[in-house]
């Protein structure tokens, strides 16, 4: 069950080699029609079907958030990843039909800020692209910092700064540049709101700098999807439905409810938005929480669990759907 | 006076907490009446970390509504800057510059009345800061700001329930009904229905 709308049927009108590892792709719709108008951070989950493996993965829309023709996407390669972004990589081609989401915001611009302070880590970009030409119309003030690997890695750095002009700060791992995080804090004018998107170690260490340096918390806004992990094959009980599946080694729990029938409610799919929450009837074992939407509390009572990102050890586990 | 107990009400209404010491690059206090030793308090409870908070503080201090004036006790605490103001309106400028001037590591500490915190709130606020991120402690008067729904105008330290507007004059009754843009509890008018049928003003807010 998609929470709201139903899904978009739409066409691939372009698959662009952005770089090594990011291509980027471009969805009209297939009726012709206008796309739904979103705003910055927004992210659409995209349908895929391989070999009977139906996979959902959300993915930031890039494009200008005005620009109604069509929705873009970048994606990053992971070669040891679940397959969403290989299957794409591989599969994708333009002129292939295929179903996304209506787009769904968790990593909005706060509108109160009188300042946005982005920082973007390596295909942590994307966000922020869209968010950058709402800042634009709406007259906001902004500045980017992105770091990424190198130049030929750093997706849209050139665009970007022939766009953004000196809004933009790039730095280059292999060059041994980086963003000097603590000096750039200290140096903001108040109502300064700051947006970290990027590797879960960057996240970390930015939000913790920020605190340090005395940002409240609700200044400081971050987005990171969390791609089911892999593990053990295990058994799970859904009471309310009356039925048991078993969860694949590449598999998530939701997943593996959708597979058998069962209408879970999802919105991102990577831990973020907390809409699949689920009640835990019984657990003999270690469920493993992967999600950051769950407190430290309710991780530690097991009577909550994320389904879309969350694995189970043990006996058995009894969920209240 | 100490701190503060109020009763449980509507979510609206305003909740204070306790003062404390948090991590940044500035402090701004901004108190009147009792609120000084909201301050005094907290540098108390800091202990050995104050000389070091004292000397990024900014202390803005008026009087309280009924002439309650401890500038002394906050002058002697040896803040980088300390400024005393006759009332809020005379500080509300050198608030603005400020705030105005300040950068995001700023921790904002309210202390004293409902209407100065929520004046030096809502000015803190307009600044670009969430309310969230700022502390507040309720000493001294609750004497309330009000604002006639009807008329418009707002009436400074109502202590009675109900009032009579001092600007259109009808007889309003309090609520806990606040707005924080505002600054102001809201007034509504009692006597709408049966006008002259005027409940017995009680003195609430003391």
């Amino acid at each position: 069950m998609s929470v709201g709308a139903p899904k978009i049927d739409v066409t691939v009108a372009e698959v662009v080699e952005v770089n090594s590892l990011i291509k980027r792709f471009r969805f009209v719709r297939a009726d012709g029609g206008a796309m739904p108008p979103f705003s910055g951070g927004a992210h659409v989950v995209v349908e895929m079907e391989e070999n009977g493996t139906r996979r959902l993965n959300p993915y930031s829309l890039m494009s200008d958030p005005s620009d109604t023709s069509g929705y873009s996407i970048s994606v990053r390669r992971d070669d040891l990843g679940r397959g969403g972004s290989l299957y794409l990589h591989k599969q994708v081609k333009a002129g292939m039909r295929m179903q996304i989401s209506h787009p769904v915001n968790l990593f909005p611009i706060d509108a109160r800020a009188k300042k946005h302070l982005l920082l973007a880590g390596g295909i942590g970009i994307t966000p922020f692209m869209s968010m950058m030409g709402q800042l634009q119309k709406m007259g906001q003030k902004f500045e980017l910092h992105y770091s990424a690997r190198s130049p030929q890695l750093g997706a849209y750095c050139e665009t970007l700064a022939a766009t953004y002009g000196d809004r933009v700060h790039l730095y280059y791992d292999e060059a041994g540049q980086a963003v000097d995080l603590d000096r750039l804090l200290q140096g903001q004018p108040l109502g300064t709101h700051l947006y970290i998107c990027g590797p879960k170690g960057m996240i970390g260490w930015a939000k913790s700098r920020a605190e340090a340096a005395g940002w409240p918390r609700n200044t400081v806004h971050s987005e990171e999807f969390l791609a089911p992990p892999v593990g053990n094959p295990f058994d799970v009980e859904l009471a309310a439905s009356g039925v048991t599946v078993t969860v694949g080694a590449a598999q998530s729990i939701l997943e593996a409810m959708e597979a058998a029938g069962v209408d879970a409610p999802y919105l991102c799919r990577g831990g973020a938005c907390g809409q699949c929450e689920t009640a835990v009837i019984r657990c003999d074992g270690h469920i493993h929480h992967h999600d950051h939407w769950l407190t430290p509390e309710d991780k530690a009572s097991n009577r909550k669990i994320m389904p879309c990102v969350s694995r189970f050890e043990g006996k058995s586990l009894v969920l209240d759907r | 006076m100490t701190k503060t107990l109020f009763e449980p009400s509507i979510r609206s209404r305003p909740v204070y907490g306790e003062l404390s010491p948090r991590a940044g690059s500035a402090h701004l206090f901004i108190a009147d009446g009792e609120g000084a030793e909201a301050i005094t308090d907290m540098f108390a409870k800091a202990g050995a970390d104050a000389p070091a908070l004292l000397a990024k503080s900014h202390i803005i201090y008026m009087p309280g509504p009924y002439g309650t004036d401890l500038s002394a006790a906050l002058q002697a605490l040896g803040a980088a800057q300390f400024h005393r103001a006759p009332s809020f309106n005379a500080a509300e400028l050198r608030i603005r510059k400020v705030l105005t001037d300040a950068h995001m590591g700023l921790q904002v500490y309210l202390a004293g009345t409902e209407t100065v915190i929520g004046l030096a709130q809502r000015e803190v606020m307009m600044a670009g800061l969430p309310f969230e991120a700022v502390q507040t402690e309720h000493r001294g008067s609750l004497s309330r700001r009000v604002q006639c729904v009807h008329c418009k105008g707002v009436t400074e330290n109502v202590t009675t329930d109900p009032f009579v507007c001092s600007h259109c004059g009808l007889n309003l009754f309090v609520r806990d009904h606040y707005s924080r843009r505002l600054a102001a509890f809201q007034g509504v008018n009692i006597d709408a229905e049966d006008p002259g049928l005027v409940p017995a003003a009680v003195e609430r807010f003391k």
